[in-house]
């Protein structure tokens, strides 16, 4: 303990001298080692892309996903560990079910969040547990309007228009704030994020990923699924062929 | 010991008669106000009518203190969820808060409620949970002993889009109809008109009640 700020890190329910709680520091970081994710809300919806980065030669595509359904209404979305992540998917599913058992409605986004929010801040409270190491990002359509919530392993949520987390959330946010979201209905927006996401993944050093697009909007009658195959394939040329022409731009360049 | 009816001992309830109605721009609940423990009268103006939130109210009939405990509970999960949204609570969100414990509880209560109220959403609505813990929506609806004897009269005067003066009318006149014939029922009507603005009450005491052939 030679200095200020060594030797409170090693339990969530201890601050550090200058009022920092490093536990949850640290889950942070495990975020940022992770694939980017991000969410666009758009006119009619809300758009959700991940970079799902692919460790294995024998990795079968399509498993390990990213995006999950909490609710008819409601997708989320994951950068950090998958194994804590997909607890949080499983309270938020339970939540979304206790409360259409409870009041025979859909759960208001906001309220879910609430909760979601909540239940992910008390794991920063104890000294014999550790934080959740993954921020999550929930998509929802109700009353025809879009909403969009990330949460951070704080406990911490903010509502957004826009929103990035993992490996290259900077450059992604960058990329996002350039998009005059509030007019874009989603059949662009599932293009531009696409695009961002070949954008910011970094080939030196993770070589493969898998692209996931998921929508909840007006053309899919406000339930959270999966983008169409045709619409995947459209936005995933529309990305390799924005690629294409950057490089050769950048060849003019030299 | 069976000399007279067991009244010291019988439960207090509602052996009632109690109606809603939806008319142009929200709902009128009624009810009679007699509340008896076996033969005899415990209450002749009772208030059936339970206020739930500022525009939700429920008609009760069967156990006193079931219901009367069910629709407290039902206001505190009501009074909660609203806070936490923000905004006050739909009628069907209520109706099913009261499902929920009238089903869950079933076999170990005794009540019959209609759930009236209006929202921003849909408007006026009726949904009635009886004995069992169904829930149905209905435009018009009866329940309680008293009941059974005005279906007839309901179902052919009863019309979608009343005017409200026409709508009150047809509530006290079915609920005096169910008065004079049950014998479980009686004592004055209470009226509550639920519109957008609130609720507003009306009590119709025993001598001003509609009359009709006697012999």
């Amino acid at each position: 303990m030679s200095s200020i700020g060594t030797g409170y890190d090693l339990s969530a329910s201890q601050f550090s001298p200058d009022g920092r709680v490093f536990q949850v520091e640290y889950a942070m970081k495990a975020v940022e080692n992770s694939g980017t994710v991000i969410g666009l809300k758009g006119s009619d919806g809300i758009v959700l892309a991940a970079e799902k980065l692919i460790l294995s030669k024998l990795h079968e595509p399509s498993t390990n996903q990213r995006i999950f359904n909490i609710d008819q209404h409601i997708g989320m979305a994951f950068s950090g560990l998958i194994a804590d992540a997909r607890q949080i998917v499983q309270i938020a599913r339970r939540e979304a079910a206790e409360y259409r058992q409870q009041y025979r409605l859909s759960i208001p986004l906001k309220y879910l969040n609430d909760r979601v929010s909540m239940y992910m801040h008390a794991y920063t409270l104890y000294s014999a547990i550790r934080p959740y190491g993954c921020s999550v990002i929930l998509s929802g359509y109700e009353n025809g309007e879009p909403v969009m919530y990330t949460i951070d392993p704080s406990g911490v949520s903010y509502g957004n228009l826009g929103c990035a987390t993992g490996k290259a959330k900077q450059s992604a946010k960058t990329e996002i704030e350039k998009l005059k979201l509030s007019q874009m209905p989603c059949r662009e927006l599932v293009k531009e994020a696409a695009k961002i996401i070949y954008l910011v993944h970094d080939e030196l050093k993770d070589k493969n990923f898998e692209l996931e697009l998921s929508w909840v909007c007006k053309d899919s009658n406000g339930h959270h699924q999966r983008v169409p195959e045709n619409v995947y394939q459209e936005a995933e040329k529309a990305a390799k062929q924005a690629m294409e022409a950057d490089s050769e731009s950048d060849n003019e360049d030299m | 010991m069976e000399l007279a009816n067991d009244w010291m001992n019988a439960a207090h309830s509602t052996g009632t008669s109690i109606m809603a109605a939806t008319f142009d721009g929200g709902v009128v609940v009624g009810a009679d106000s007699r509340t008896t423990t076996g033969a005899y009268i415990a209450n002749r103006v009772t208030d059936k009518l339970t206020k739930v939130t500022d525009h939700i109210y429920c008609c009760r009939s069967g156990s006193a203190a079931d219901t009367q405990a069910i629709a407290d509970i039902v206001g505190y999960h009501l009074e909660f969820h609203s806070m936490e949204l923000g905004e006050e609570p739909l009628v069907e969100v209520g109706a099913n808060v009261f499902k929920e414990l009238c089903y869950n509880y079933r076999d170990s209560l005794s009540a019959g409620i209609l759930v009236a109220g209006w929202d921003k959403k849909h408007g006026g609505q009726i949904y009635s949970i009886p004995i069992g813990g169904m829930c149905v929506k209905q435009s018009v609806s009866i329940g309680g002993s008293g009941s059974s004897y005005v279906y007839g009269y309901v179902d052919s005067n009863y019309k979608l889009n009343m005017t409200k003066d026409e709508c009150v009318k047809f509530v006290i006149t079915t609920l005096a109809l169910a008065m004079s014939r049950d014998g479980s029922s009686g004592g004055v009507v209470r009226v509550g008109i639920i519109t957008e603005k609130g609720v507003e009450r009306k009590v119709v005491l025993g001598d001003e009640l509609p009359k009709f052939f006697e012999e």
